[in-house]
C-alpha cells in the first residue's frame, strides 16, 4: 500500500491531510506531520503536495552514515530511530523535501504510507494504491511501503490506522465536491 | 485548560521599545476561552479610556482559541482594537493561515503596543521575534507585490501567515483593511489604519509547535474529530459554500427583494443574473481555496484575462477573490452588472487594501449625491459618477487614496462624515458609523446592524431571522430583540473558540462542549451560554466607556422608503426593539 497524490490541481490548501498525519499519533497541531502542502508562489497559483514518493533506490538511505534508514522492498525507507544520530544528511539528499524534521527529537520524520491522511482529503487529491499498481501518478507526492519502527509502534496503538485500506473509497465519498 | 497548552502564552510586542516578552495568562483563557472573549479583556487592560485610535496608545490584539489547530473549521483569528472609523470597539475576524500560525507559533494571543518610528514589519517565528525594516515596502502601489516580497524574505512557507496593509492603511483611511494570504481580510472597522498609524506594514507569523490533547486521550480526540469532520463534509450548507461560495446568495436575495441596489433605491437588481455566483463561477472561476484546517474551501478566485490596450496578443491574467458582500457593495449597490468591471473594481480595492463594503457604500452615496446635485462635477474634480460606470468608479477609488481635493478627502473618512459635510444623510447608509452590509431583508437585519457590538451583519445574523421567521409570521419587537440578543451572545462563544460562523450548525452547544473537553476545558453547554453573555456584556462595557449611546443611533430614512421582503420598515417597531435591547443590556450590568 502506498500513498499517492493523484491530482494536485484539485487541492484547496486546507491542510486537513497535514493535521491528519499528526493526529494518527494522537497529536494536534502540525509538528509531527510527514506531508506538506504549500503554495506555488502565492495561493492563487495552486499547491504542491510534498510527501515521500517511494524511490526505488532511495538517496536518503544511501547517505545515512549509520544505516538508520533501511531500504524497503518496493521502494522507500523505514527509520530505526534508535540508530539515527540526527545528522540530517537524509534531509539534504531528498530533493523534493519529503524528509521532514522533528525539532524536538532532532530526527527525521518520513511518511509510512499508512494512508490515514487520504481519508481526510475532502477533494480527492490523495489516494492509496496497493503495491500491485505501481505506475507513477502526477504530482510530487508518491508513495512507498516504508515505516518507521517506532512510529509503527505508536500507530499500532492508534486503532483507526489499520482502516487505511478503504481510504480511497472514503475520501471520495466524503468530498463536499463529489 | 491543559497545563502544557501554549494557548495561555500571550506575546507582547512593544514597537516603540523594540521589546517583546511572553506572559502566561491562564486567568484570561480559563475564564473567557480565547478569541473574542480573551481579546476584549486585553482591550480593557491595554486601551486607555479616550485613547486616540491612531495614536501609539491604541493596542492591536490578535487572539485564537483552544480549538484552533485541534479541530476543523476552528480557523479564524479575532483582531481587537479601538476603531478609527467609529471611535469605539473595533473587532474583525479573518481566516487564511493566520489562526493556525498563531496557535502553532505557541501563542493564544499577540498584543502589539506602541509604534515604529520608521516603517517596519514584525516577523514572529515560534519564540523568535524580529523587527524588520520595511522602508522599501512603504508606499508600494500594489499590496500583492508586498506579499510576494515578504514571502521571499521569510522562512516557513506553508506554515505562515502574512498580514499586511496596502496604501489605504498607510494613508490612515479609517476603513482600510488588513489582508492576510492575499485574499482574506480583517476587513471592517479600520484595523489597516491602526497598522498604518504604527508604521507597521505587516505581521508575519509561523510556527511548528505541537499541541496537547487531554480528556480521553488520543482515541477520544480522534472520535470527536471524526464526528465534526464527517458532519462538515456531509453538510449541505458546507457543500453550498464549496460549490458557489457566499455568492450563492445573490439570486435568492434578489428574488426575495432584499438585495440593496443603487444605494438602496431598489432592493431588486435587474442585472443580478450577470453577477450571480452561478454566472461568475461559469465564466470566471479559476480556483477554490481554503483557510488552514477547513475542508470546505469557500474562497472563490476568478481568473480575469484582459487584453493589453496597445499590444496585440498580449494578455494579463489577474486572480481575483470574490464574495457575496463584494458583489453587493461593488455590484448591485453601484448598479453594476458588467462582471468584468466588477472584478476590476474588486481587484483595485484589493490592491489598495480598503474595506470593500465601506468603499461600495461610500461610492453609492457619492453617485446619488451627484445625481441630486449635492456634489457638482466640479467639486468631484471633473468626474461624473453614474450607476454601473466602472471606469468612473475605478478612478474615484484612486482618488479616495490620493485625495486630490476636499470631496475625496471627505469620502476617505466614510459615508457618515461625507454626508455631514455635503448633506444627504437620509441616504447615507451607515449604522453605528459603519457602512451597511448587503441585507435589506427586514427589521431583524437592521436591528442587528444597530445594536450589534461591532455593527456587523455577522454579530447576530438578523437577516436570517427575517428570512426564517418574519417572512412567515409577525413577531413583536421584544421577541425580535430577544432573538437577536440570544444569537449575538452565542456567537461570542463561537468567536472565542474560534470557529468559522459558517460552521455554526456543526458546533452546536453539545458538540462544542465535547470538543472543549478534548482541549482540557470542562464546561457544560449552560456554562458556555453564560460565558457568551458575559463576553457580550464586556464588549458593551467597553462601548459605553468610549461614549456609545443607544440614543444617538441613526436610522437613515432610505431604509423605510424601499420596501423589504417583509414589508415597509416601521421605524417605531425598530425603535421599540432597540429600546428593548438597551434595557436588556443595562440589566446585564453595563
Ligand atoms: S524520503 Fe525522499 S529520498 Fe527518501 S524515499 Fe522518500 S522521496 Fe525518496
Ligand atoms: S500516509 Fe500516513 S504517514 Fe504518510 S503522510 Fe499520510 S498519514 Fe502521514
Ligand atoms: S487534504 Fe487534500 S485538498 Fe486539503 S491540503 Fe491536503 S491534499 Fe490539499
Amino acid at each position: 500500500m502506498r500513498l499517492s497524490a493523484v491530482d494536485t490541481e484539485r487541492c484547496i490548501g486546507c491542510q486537513s491531510c497535514m493535521f491528519a498525519c499528526a493526529r494518527r499519533l494522537g497529536e494536534a497541531g502540525l509538528a509531527s506531520t510527514c506531508i506538506g502542502v504549500r503554495s506555488i508562489g502565492g495561493m492563487e497559483r495552486g499547491f504542491k503536495v510534498v510527501v515521500c514518493r517511494a524511490c526505488d533506490d532511495p538517496p536518503c538511505a544511501r547517505v545515512c552514515p549509520v544505516g538508520a534508514l533501511q531500504v524497503r522492498k518496493g521502494g522507500g525507507v523505514r527509520l530505526d530511530e534508535a540508530r539515527c544520530i540526527g545528522c540530517g544528511h537524509c534531509r539534504d539528499a531528498c530533493i523534493i523535501g519529503a524528509v521532514f524534521w522533528d525539532d524536538e527529537t532532532a530526527k527525521p520524520m518520513i511518511c509510512v504510507h499508512c494512508g490515514y491522511c487520504a481519508k481526510f482529503c475532502p477533494h480527492g487529491v490523495l489516494s492509496v494504491e496497493t503495491a500491485e499498481t505501481t505506475e507513477s501518478a502526477p504530482g510530487i507526492g508518491m508513495a512507498v511501503r516504508g515505516e518507521s519502527m517506532e512510529r509503527q509502534e505508536r500507530l499500532e496503538r492508534a486503532p483507526q490506522a489499520n482502516n487505511a485500506v478503504d481510504a480511497t473509497e472514503k475520501a471520495e465519498g466524503a468530498g463536499a465536491n463529489a | 485548560m491543559l497545563k502544557a497548552d501554549p494557548l495561555a502564552n500571550v506575546l507582547y510586542i512593544d514597537l516603540s521599545k523594540k521589546r517583546h516578552w511572553v506572559e502566561r495568562r491562564e486567568d484570561l483563557f480559563e475564564k473567557n476561552i480565547g478569541g473574542a472573549g480573551v481579546a476584549v479583556e486585553i482591550l480593557h487592560e491595554e486601551c486607555p479610556q479616550g485613547a486616540d485610535p491612531l495614536s501609539p496608545e491604541n493596542p492591536i490584539i490578535f487572539a485564537v482559541g483552544p480549538l484552533t489547530g485541534l479541530f476543523p473549521l476552528a480557523s479564524k483569528t479575532v483582531a481587537m482594537f479601538k476603531s478609527p472609523h467609529t471611535g469605539n470597539l473595533g473587532e474583525s475576524h479573518a481566516g487564511g493561515r493566520s489562526a493556525v500560525a498563531i496557535r502553532t507559533a505557541g501563542y493564544g494571543a499577540i498584543v502589539i503596543r506602541g509604534a515604529n518610528d520608521i516603517p517596519g514589519y514584525v516577523a514572529i517565528h515560534g519564540s523568535e521575534v524580529h523587527f524588520r525594516d520595511a522602508r522599501t515596502l512603504w508606499g508600494m502601489r500594489n499590496s500583492f507585490t508586498v506579499g510576494r516580497i515578504i514571502r521571499e524574505n521569510e522562512p516557513a512557507a506553508g506554515l505562515r501567515s502574512i498580514m499586511r496593509i496596502g496604501r489605504a492603511g498607510e494613508k490612515l483611511i479609517p476603513y482600510a483593511c488588513v489582508t492576510t494570504e492575499s485574499y482574506r481580510h480583517f476587513g471592517r472597522l479600520g484595523l489597516g489604519a491602526v497598522f498604518g498609524s504604527k508604521k507597521l506594514k505587516a505581521v508575519v507569523v509561523s510556527g511548528k509547535h505541537s499541541l496537547p490533547v487531554g480528556g480521553g486521550g488520543a482515541a477520544e480526540y480522534r472520535r470527536v474529530y471524526d464526528q465534526i469532520y464527517q458532519e462538515a463534509v456531509a453538510s449541505p450548507v458546507m457543500k453550498k459554500y464549496h460549490d458557489l461560495g457566499t455568492p450563492e446568495n445573490v439570486l435568492p436575495l434578489n428574488a426575495l427583494g432584499g438585495l440593496p441596489t443603487r444605494n438602496l433605491k431598489d432592493a431588486r437588481f435587474e442585472g443580478a443574473d450577470r453577477i450571480s455566483g452561478e454566472a461568475l463561477a461559469e465564466h470566471y472561476l479559476g480556483r477554490r481555496l481554503a483557510c488552514s484546517h477547513c475542508p470546505v474551501g469557500c474562497i472563490h478566485i476568478a481568473a480575469l484575462r484582459e487584453p493589453d490596450e496597445n499590444e496585440p496578443y498580449f494578455y494579463k491574467t489577474s486572480m481575483i477573490s470574490y464574495d457575496y458582500e463584494l458583489i453587493y457593495a461593488l455590484g448591485s449597490m453601484l448598479g453594476g452588472s458588467d462582471p468584468e468591471g466588477l472584478l476590476k473594481l474588486i481587484d483595485r480595492i484589493e490592491v489598495y487594501g480598503l474595506d470593500a463594503m465601506s468603499t461600495g457604500v461610500v461610492l453609492a452615496w457619492a453617485t446619488e449625491a451627484q445625481e441630486r446635485g449635492l456634489v457638482s462635477e466640479d467639486a468631484a474634480g471633473g468626474l461624473r459618477l453614474a450607476w454601473g460606470d466602472y471606469p468612473a468608479y475605478l478612478e474615484a477609488v484612486r482618488r479616495i487614496i490620493e485625495q486630490p481635493n476636499e470631496f475625496y478627502a471627505a469620502l476617505a473618512r466614510g459615508v457618515e462624515h461625507a454626508a455631514s459635510v455635503y448633506g444627504g444623510e437620509d441616504f447615507a447608509l451607515a449604522f453605528g458609523g459603519n457602512e451597511m452590509p448587503g441585507y435589506h431583508t427586514g427589521p431583524g437585519a437592521y436591528l442587528g446592524f444597530l445594536v450589534g457590538a461591532r455593527h456587523s451583519h455577522l454579530d447576530s445574523a438578523g437577516y436570517s431571522v427575517d428570512q426564517k421567521v418574519l417572512t412567515k409570521k409577525q413577531i413583536g419587537p421584544d421577541e425580535l430583540a430577544r432573538e437577536i440578543l440570544k444569537e449575538e451572545r452565542w456567537r461570542q462563544v463561537l468567536s472565542s473558540l474560534v470557529v468559522c460562523f459558517f460552521a455554526r450548525g456543526i458546533y452546536s452547544p453539545d458538540t462544542t462542549a465535547a470538543a472543549l473537553r478534548v482541549a482540557g476545558f470542562d464546561c457544560t453547554s449552560e456554562d458556555l451560554q453564560r460565558i457568551g453573555a458575559v463576553i457580550h456584556t464586556r464588549k458593551y462595557a467597553f462601548k459605553f466607556r468610549e461614549g456609545f449611546s443607544f440614543d444617538t443611533l441613526r436610522v437613515p430614512e432610505r431604509v423605510s422608503e424601499t420596501p423589504s421582503p417583509v414589508g415597509t420598515l416601521d421605524s417605531r417597531y425598530l425603535q421599540a426593539a432597540v429600546d428593548y435591547v438597551c434595557s436588556d443590556i443595562s440589566r446585564a450590568g453595563c
